[in-house]
C-alpha cells in the first residue's frame, strides 16, 4: 500500500472527466471520482457500470466521461459482464498478446447490486475473478424517481413507500449487503463513505483494486433529491451516518473482521435521520415510538458488528 | 484426408469449436445443449484448446460475460436451449447492437408451457427480431459446416453481428449419424485469426461500450445495425464459397430439393427436412412434382430469393415448428407469405404447424400434406384456419 498522501491524490487527474451530467451534489459521483483516484497513475483499467444515473450520466453517445475503456450491457449484469472482460484479459496476456496490466472495476447503484443484480454480482465473486465491484448506495432506485429498494433504510420515504396515515414509510429494515458479501468468503470486502479527507475512502479502494481477486466495496453515497437535503451538507450527514454507528467503517480481510472507526460517544440515530426530508414523518408528535424502533435496530446492528470484529 | 466417422450434433459442434479454438466460453447448462460446454470443458481439461471457460451461474450472466469477452476484444461463444435463450433476451438485444461478433449454438427447443425439452423453434423464433444472424441445419453435418462458417460471418467488416448456429433438439443434437470432419489445417486457415478494429484491452485506444443514446442518436444506430443485416447476405455467400472451397460442400441461404420443376412445395426448417425429401423421393415415383424449399438463413430473411424459387408451384405449404400464439400462424408463415405477396406470386399457401414440443413427423405426414396441396391447387380444398400436423383426436 502506498502511503495516504492527500494533496498528491486530489491532483492527480480525474479518471472520470468534469462534463458528465451528474447532479450537482451527487453522492455517486464522490464515490466513483474517489475510488478511481486510487488506481496508481500509468495503471490502466476496465470500468464496468450497471445502468442506473451514473451510466445514463456519464456515457451519453457521442460522449463518454471516462479516461479508460469502458462497458455497460444492462441493469442486472455489471458483474458477469466484467467477469468476461476480465476473464478475456487472463487469455490474451496468457497467450502473450497483451503487455499492460489491467485493474477490473465496475460501479452499480444500490438497485444494481442488492436487488436485481444481486445474482450476477454473486456469481462473478463466488468464480473469483480478480476484479472490484463498488456499490455506490444512495439508498433507493433513484434513477427511476426514488422507489424503494432493499437498501432503503426502515421507515424512509420513497415513492413506493410514502408516508402517509396509514404508512410510516418503508417497513422493512434495510439488507445488510455488506455481510452477505463477506460471506462469500472473497479476500477483501470493506464498507465506507466520505470522511473528513476522504481516507476511508480511499485506503479501502487502493486496497480493493490492488488485492488479488475478487473484492466488494459498499460506499454509501447520498443522494440530495431522494434523502431531501441541503447539497451542502453531504459532508456533515456522512459523518453523521458514521457518527451514530448507521453506517459504520469496517472492511473484512481474508476473512478477518476489521473496524476502522469507533465513536467516542455514539450519537443517537436521530441527528443522522433529522437532516433528511425522508424522515421528517417520524418528527411528528406520536411518532415517537419509530424513532425508538429505529434506533433499536441500530444499536443491536452495532453490537453484532462490534462481537464479529473483537472475535 | 477428410474423416469420414459418426457422431452427434452435439459432438459434431464441439469438434467445430475444437478447430476453432475459440478464446472464452461462458455457458450454463440447459437440455438439450448441455453436452456442448461439457465436451468443451473436457477438451481444456486434456489442454486440447486454449479456451477460457466461465462457469456463470446463468444464462444472463453467459451472454453478459460473453459480451463482455467479446468487448474486451477477444473470440467469445456460448451454447443453450430454449428457457436459457429466454433468459438471455434482454442481452441478446444488447450485443447485437454493440455489434458484437459473438458465435452461439443454439440447440433448439420448445419455450416452456408447458415444460417440455424436446425439438422446436420457438425458442429462436422468438428472438428472431433481437438483431442475431440465424443459421439453421438439417442434420449434424450442416450443423458442424455452419458452426464453422459462423465466426467469418460474424466478423466481417460489413457484418459485425452475432450469430446464432442452431440444430434441432435430440433429433440432431443426440442423434449419431453419419459425419463427414475436415481437416484441421485447412479449416484453421478458412476460420483465421481474430483481430478486432477497436475492443476494450487494446493498449493503445481506450474504448466506451454501451452508450445511453438520445433520439437524436438511436435511431441512425439501428439503421446502420439493419444494413449490417442486409449486408449480411451477401456474406453468408461468399463464406460459403470459400468453405466449398475447402471442403467441397456446398450452402446457400436456403436449399431447393426437386424444387425447379416442383408444382407443390413445401418450406421447412431444420431436421424436419430429412422426412420430406423421403416423401418426395417416394412421390416424385409416383410421378407428383413434388418440392423442398429447405430454410438455412432465416435471419437476415431471404424474401425475394425464397419468392424467386417459389414463383412457379401452383401451391405451398409452409410449415412452422413455433407457435406465434397471433390467431394468424407461424413466423415462417407470416414473413414468407408476405414476401410471396410483394413478389406477386399468386399461388395458394397454406401455413402448417407441425412438430411443437417434439412431435414426431413421419413420411406418411409429409405426403398427407402434399395431398392437401394438389387439392388447394385444384381448388378442392381450402383451410379457413392454418392446420396442426398431426394433432390428436383424442
Amino acid at each position: 500500500m502506498e502511503q495516504f498522501n492527500f494533496r498528491e491524490i486530489q491532483e492527480r487527474p480525474d479518471r472520470l472527466a468534469p462534463g458528465h451530467r451528474m447532479c450537482a451534489g451527487c453522492g455517486g459521483t464522490i464515490a466513483v471520482r474517489n475510488v478511481l483516484k486510487a488506481l496508481h497513475p500509468g495503471d490502466k483499467a476496465v470500468v464496468g457500470n450497471a445502468t442506473g444515473c451514473l451510466e445514463v450520466s456519464t456515457y451519453m453517445y457521442p460522449y463518454t466521461a471516462y479516461e479508460d475503456s469502458y462497458i455497460h450491457s444492462a441493469f442486472e449484469n455489471a458483474g458477469a459482464t466484467l467477469s468476461g472482460v476480465e476473464t478475456a484479459y487472463h487469455l490474451l496476456r496468457k497467450k502473450g498478446k497483451l503487455s499492460s496490466e489491467y485493474k477490473f472495476i465496475t460501479f452499480g447503484g444500490d438497485g444494481g447490486t442488492y436487488d436485481i443484480g444481486l445474482q450476477s454480482l454473486s456469481g462473478a465473486m463466488e468464480r473469483g475473478h480478480d476484479m472490484v465491484y463498488v456499490c455506490y448506495d444512495n439508498g433507493a432506485y433513484m434513477n427511476t424517481g426514488v422507489q424503494r429498494s432493499s437498501a432503503t433504510p426502515m421507515y424512509a420515504d420513497t415513492t413506493t413507500t410514502p408516508s402517509g396515515r396509514q404508512s410510516d414509510g418503508k417497513p422493512q429494515m434495510r439488507k445488510d449487503l455488506t455481510a452477505v458479501m463477506a460471506a462469500h468468503n472473497i479476500p477483501y470486502v470493506g464498507q465506507t463513505t466520505f470522511i473528513g479527507n476522504m481516507k476511508d475512502l480511499y485506503v479501502k479502494s487502493e486496497r480493493a483494486i490492488y488485492t488479488q481477486g475478487p473484492a466488494f466495496l459498499n460506499v454509501l453515497a447520498p443522494c440530495p433529491r431522494g434523502w431531501k437535503y441541503d447539497t451542502a451538507d453531504i459532508m456533515e450527514i456522512c459523518r453523521l451516518a458514521v457518527e451514530t454507528c448507521y453506517w459504520p467503517l469496517f472492511e473484512i480481510v481474508d476473512g478477518k473482521w476489521i473496524l476502522n472507526y469507533k465513536p467516542k460517544k455514539k450519537l443517537p440515530l436521530e441527528d443522522f435521520l433529522v437532516k433528511q426530508g425522508r424522515f421528517k414523518h417520524l418528527f411528528t408528535p406520536g411518532n415517537e415510538h419509530l424513532l425508538e424502533s429505529f434506533q433499536k435496530e441500530t444499536d443491536r446492528r452495532w453490537e453484532e458488528l462490534l462481537q464479529r470484529c473483537e472475535a | 484426408m477428410a474423416i469420414r466417422t459418426r457422431m452427434s450434433g452435439n459432438e459434431a459442434v464441439a469438434h467445430a469449436i475444437k478447430q476453432i479454438n475459440p478464446d472464452v466460453m461462458p455457458a450454463f447448462p440447459i437440455t438439450p445443449s448441455t453436452e456442448i460446454p461439457q465436451f468443451v470443458a473436457s477438451m481444456i481439461a486434456n489442454g486440447e484448446v486454449d479456451t477460457e471457460f466461465i462457469p456463470v451461474e446463468s444464462e444472463h450472466s453467459a451472454m453478459s460475460a460473453t459480451m463482455g469477452a467479446s468487448a474486451a476484444g477477444v473470440r467469445a461463444i456460448t451454447a443453450t436451449s430454449s428457457c436459457g435463450l429466454a433468459l438471455m433476451w434482454e442481452v441478446l438485444y444488447v450485443a447485437a447492437s454493440s455489434r458484437l461478433p459473438i458465435v452461439m449454438a443454439l440447440v433448439n427447443r420448445g419455450l416452456t408451457g408447458p415444460l417440455n425439452i424436446n425439438a422446436e423453434h420457438s425458442d429462436s423464433m422468438g428472438a428472431r427480431d433481437s438483431g442475431w444472424i440465424q443459421i439453421y441445419a438439417e442434420n449434424n453435418q450442416e450443423a458442424y459446416d455452419n458452426f464453422l462458417q459462423a465466426h467469418r460471418i460474424a466478423e466481417h467488416k460489413d457484418v459485425q453481428l452475432p450469430v446464432m448456429i442452431c440444430q434441432d433438439g435430440f433429433i440432431t443434437s443426440h442423434a449419431v449419424e453419419n459425419i463427414t470432419l475436415w481437416e484441421d489445417e485447412p479449416i484453421k486457415r478458412f476460420v483465421g485469426e481474430y483481430h478486432p478494429e477497436h475492443y476494450l484491452l487494446n493498449e493503445n485506444e481506450p474504448m466506451a461500450v454501451g452508450p445511453y443514446a438520445v433520439s437524436s442518436y438511436c435511431m441512425e444506430a439501428k439503421k446502420a445495425q439493419a444494413q449490417a443485416m442486409m449486408n449480411a447476405k451477401q456474406v453468408i455467400l461468399d463464406v460459403a464459397k470459400e468453405f466449398e472451397e475447402v471442403t467441397g460442400q456446398h450452402y446457400g441461404l436456403f436449399e431447393g430439393y426437386q424444387l425447379e420443376d416442383a408444382e407443390y412445395a413445401v418450406v421447412a426448417i431444420g431436421s424436419v427436412c430429412g422426412t420430406i425429401k423421403d416423401s418426395i423421393d417416394a412421390l416424385r415415383e409416383k410421378g407428383v412434382k413434388v418440392g423442398l424449399l429447405k430454410v438455412r438463413v432465416f435471419r437476415p430473411f431471404p424474401g425475394k430469393e425464397m419468392a424467386e424459387a417459389l414463383k412457379h408451384c401452383k401451391a405451398i405449404g409452409i410449415m412452422d415448428r413455433a407457435e406465434s400464439y397471433s390467431g394468424n400462424g407461424g413466423p415462417l408463415g407470416a414473413e414468407l407469405t408476405a414476401a410471396l405477396y410483394q413478389a406477386k406470386v399468386t399461388a395458394e399457401t397454406v401455413n402448417i404447424m407441425y412438430g411443437l414440443s417434439g412431435r414426431d413427423v413421419r413420411v406418411e405426414d409429409m405426403e398427407e400434406v402434399f395431398g392437401w396441396l394438389e387439392k388447394m391447387a385444384a381448388g378442392e380444398l381450402h383451410f379457413d384456419e392454418y392446420p396442426y400436423l398431426g394433432l390428436r383426436t383424442r
